[in-house]
C-alpha cells in the first residue's frame, strides 16, 4: 500500500463519515480535558506538598501584646521565654533541621509581600500578625512531637502545624481529582464506544471496495490500516485540542488569578501540561488503535 | 492447477451438503464450463477455490497449496493469483474506468509507474482503449462487464473465475464477453465459468463440468449444455437462491463483507 494511496484513501473516509469522525474528535477532547485536569490536580497537590516541605513546617507563635489565648494571659512574650523556647527546639534536633526567629515586623513584611495585590494588606498593620519561631522538621510526618512539646508551654500563643492546614486542602483537591477521573472514566468509555461505531460505519460505507480489495487479494493490513488511520487521526487531533485547552486553563485561569491566592512556587504551570502531553497522547494512540483493531477483527470479515 | 479431491462441503445452516464428495481436476491453460441446476453447488466451487469458505471435508489444492493447510494470513496471496468475474460486474460507482482497473493494482501497493503502463494495456486487451475517463454508468453492461474483466486480469493471474458473467446481458453481447475470456484464455489463464446459458456452452464447445445436488454428473471434453442422450431438465430459473456471491435485486452484495448489528 502505497502511502498516497493510502492518504487518499484516509482523506475520503474521513471527509465520507464527517460528522462521526467530529464527535470522535470532541468526545476524545473532553474526556482527555477532564483527565488531564485530573492529572493536574494532583501535580499540583505534589507541587504544594514539596514547597511546604521544604520549608516550614511547624509555627511556634508567640505572645504578644493583647493576645487572646489563656496561655499568655494578655501579656507579651519575655525574653527569658523566648530564650528557653529556642534552646528547647535546639535540643531537638535532628529531629528539627533548622529553626529561624520571625519578629512581627518580619512577619508583616512577608504577609505584604504574599497578598500584596489583595485588599487584605490594607487591614493590617505590624503586631497584628505575632512573632514565631518558625521550625523545619527533618521527617516532616513527625510534627506531633514538636506540636505537643509547646503546645501550652509559657510564651505560646499557640502551635500551627502547616500540615493540618495543608490537609484540608489536598481532601479538596483530591475529591477534584476523583471526580475528575471518574468523569474522565465515563467519557473515555463513550470515546471507546463511538471509535468502534465509527469504525463498523465507515466500514459499511465502503463494503463495495472492501469487497473488491478482499478478491483482488489485499493484505488484512492494507484493508484495515486506513480504518486505524482514520480513528488514530481523529483521536489525535481530540487530544490535540484537549492539552490545548489544559494549557489555556493553567495559563489563563490558574497563573493568571490563583497567583494572588496562593503562592507562585507553589503552583503548575504550562511545563506541567507539556509533561502530561505525551502520557495523554499515548493513551489515546492506544486507545484508538486497541478499539479499531478489535472492532475490525469482529465486524470486518476478511 | 486446480484440484478437488472429495471434497463436501456443509453449510453450516444447510440441512443437505452443498457439496458432496466432489472429486475434479482442472489443468492449467484450461477452459471449463460449470453448469447444472440452482442450488446444485456451482457457486461453492467457486467459493471453495478463492478459500472464501473452508470445505467440510476433503481438500481443495490451487496452484499447488491445499488450501486446507493454507494459513489465513497467506489466503490473500492467493487471491492474488485468482480473478474473480460476477454477474453484477461490482465496479466501484464513483470511480472511473480506469481507476476501477487501477484499484486492483493499488491496494496491492504497485508502484504507480506500473499501473500507469498496466491499466491502458489491460483496457486495450479487453476493447475498452479510450474509455478510461468514462465512469460505470455511462457504460452498457457489456462494457462494464469488460471492465470488471480487466480488473480481474490487471495483475496477471493464473486462473480466473467466472460466476454467470452474462447473466446479466444480452445474448449477443454474452457471447462477445465469453469470446473475450477465451482471448484470455488462449494466453494461458486457466478459466473456470459458472453459468446458465446453454447457447453459450454449446457454441464454444470446451470441456463442460456438469453439477447436480452437490455432485458431478458429468464431465465431457467438449460437451453441449444438454447431453443429447439425457431427458432435457426442467429449465433453469433466471436467480439461483442458493448464490452466495450475489444478489443484485435483494440488497447489496457487498453487504456480507460487514456484518450487521450485534
Amino acid at each position: 500500500m502505497r502511502l498516497r494511496f493510502l492518504a487518499g484513501d484516509v482523506w475520503v473516509g474521513l471527509r465520507r463519515n464527517l460528522s462521526m469522525a467530529v464527535s470522535v474528535v470532541l468526545v476524545t477532547m473532553v474526556s482527555l480535558y477532564l483527565l488531564g485536569l485530573g492529572l493536574l490536580a494532583q501535580r499540583q497537590a505534589d507541587a504544594m506538598k514539596g514547597y511546604w516541605y521544604d520549608r516550614v513546617q511547624v509555627s511556634v507563635f508567640l505572645c504578644s501584646r493583647g493576645s487572646l489565648q489563656p496561655n499568655c494571659g494578655g501579656m507579651p512574650v519575655t525574653e527569658d521565654q523566648k530564650a528557653t523556647i529556642k534552646s528547647q527546639l535546639e535540643e531537638m534536633k535532628p529531629l528539627v533541621k533548622q529553626v529561624f526567629f520571625e519578629s512581627e515586623e518580619e512577619a508583616f513584611q512577608r504577609f505584604s509581600e504574599q497578598f500584596k495585590n489583595t485588599p487584605l494588606v490594607g487591614n493590617i498593620s505590624v503586631g497584628d500578625i505575632p512573632s514565631s519561631y518558625r521550625v523545619q522538621l527533618s521527617d516532616p510526618t513527625r510534627y506531633e512531637v514538636v506540636v505537643s512539646a509547646f503546645q501550652n508551654a509559657p510564651g505560646v500563643a499557640s502551635v500551627q502545624d502547616q500540615e493540618k492546614v495543608l490537609k484540608k486542602f489536598f481532601t479538596v483537591i483530591n475529591y477534584v481529582t476523583l471526580f475528575a477521573v471518574i468523569v474522565a472514566g465515563l467519557m473515555v468509555l463513550c470515546a471507546t464506544l463511538l471509535m468502534a461505531t465509527t469504525i463498523r460505519q465507515a466500514a459499511f460505507s465502503r463494503r463495495r471496495e472492501i469487497g473488491i480489495m478482499r478478491l483482488v487479494g489485499a493484505s488484512n493490513f492494507a484493508i484495515r490500516t486506513p480504518f486505524i488511520v482514520e480513528v488514530l487521526i481523529a483521536a489525535l487531533a481530540g487530544a490535540a485540542l484537549a492539552i490545548g485547552m489544559l494549557w489555556a486553563t493553567v495559563h489563563f485561569i490558574f497563573n493568571r488569578y490563583l497567583t494572588n491566592i496562593v503562592l507562585n512556587q507553589a503552583l503548575i504551570s504550562a511545563n506541567d501540561v507539556w509533561a502530561i502531553a505525551p502520557y495523554l497522547a499515548g493513551g489515546v494512540v492506544a486507545l484508538a488503535v486497541v478499539t479499531s483493531t478489535v472492532t475490525l477483527w469482529r465486524y470486518l470479515r476478511v | 492447477m486446480i484440484r478437488f479431491e472429495n471434497v463436501t462441503k456443509t453449510y453450516p445452516r444447510g440441512t443437505r451438503p452443498a457439496l458432496e464428495d466432489v472429486s475434479l481436476e482442472i489443468e492449467r491453460g484450461q477452459f471449463v464450463f460449470l453448469v447444472g441446476p440452482s442450488g446444485s453447488g456451482k457457486s461453492t466451487v467457486l467459493r471453495l477455490v478463492i478459500r472464501e469458505e473452508p470445505t467440510t471435508s476433503g481438500s481443495v489444492l490451487v496452484a499447488g497449496h491445499d488450501l486446507g493447510l493454507l494459513p489465513p494470513r497467506k489466503v490473500p496471496r492467493l487471491r492474488r493469483q485468482i480473478g474473480t468475474v460476477f454477474q453484477d460486474f461490482r465496479l466501484l460507482p464513483n470511480k472511473t474506468v480506469a481507476q476501477n482497473v487501477a484499484f486492483a493494482l493499488q491496494v496491492l501497493g504497485k508502484p504507480n509507474r506500473l499501473i500507469r503502463t498496466l491499466v491502458p494495456e489491460t483496457l486495450a486487451v479487453v476493447g475498452l482503449e479510450g474509455k478510461g475517463r468514462r465512469m460505470p454508468h455511462e457504460l452498457s453492461g457489456g462494457e462494464q462487464q469488460r471492465v470488471a474483466i480487466a480488473r480481474a486480469v490487471v495483475n496477471k493471474p493464473a486462473v480466473l473465475l467466472a460466476d454467470e458473467p452474462t447473466g446479466n446481458l444480452d445474448p449477443a453481447t454474452s457471447l462477445d464477453i465469453v469470446r473475450l475470456l477465451a482471448t484470455i484464455n488462449a494466453s494461458g489463464t486457466t478459466v473456470l465459468m459458472a453459468t446458465h446459458d446453454n447457447v453459450i456452452v454449446d457454441e464454444f464447445r470446451r470441456r463442460v463440468v456438469e453439477l447436480a445436488d452437490g455432485r458431478v454428473v458429468r464431465d465431457e471434453a467438449q460437451g453441449l449444455y444438454v447431453p443429447k442422450e439425457a431427458p432435457v431438465p426442467a429449465p433453469a430459473p433466471e436467480r439461483d437462491p442458493d448464490d452466495l456471491w450475489s444478489d443484485p435485486d435483494n440488497g447489496d452484495w457487498a453487504d456480507e463483507i460487514v456484518r450487521g448489528e450485534g
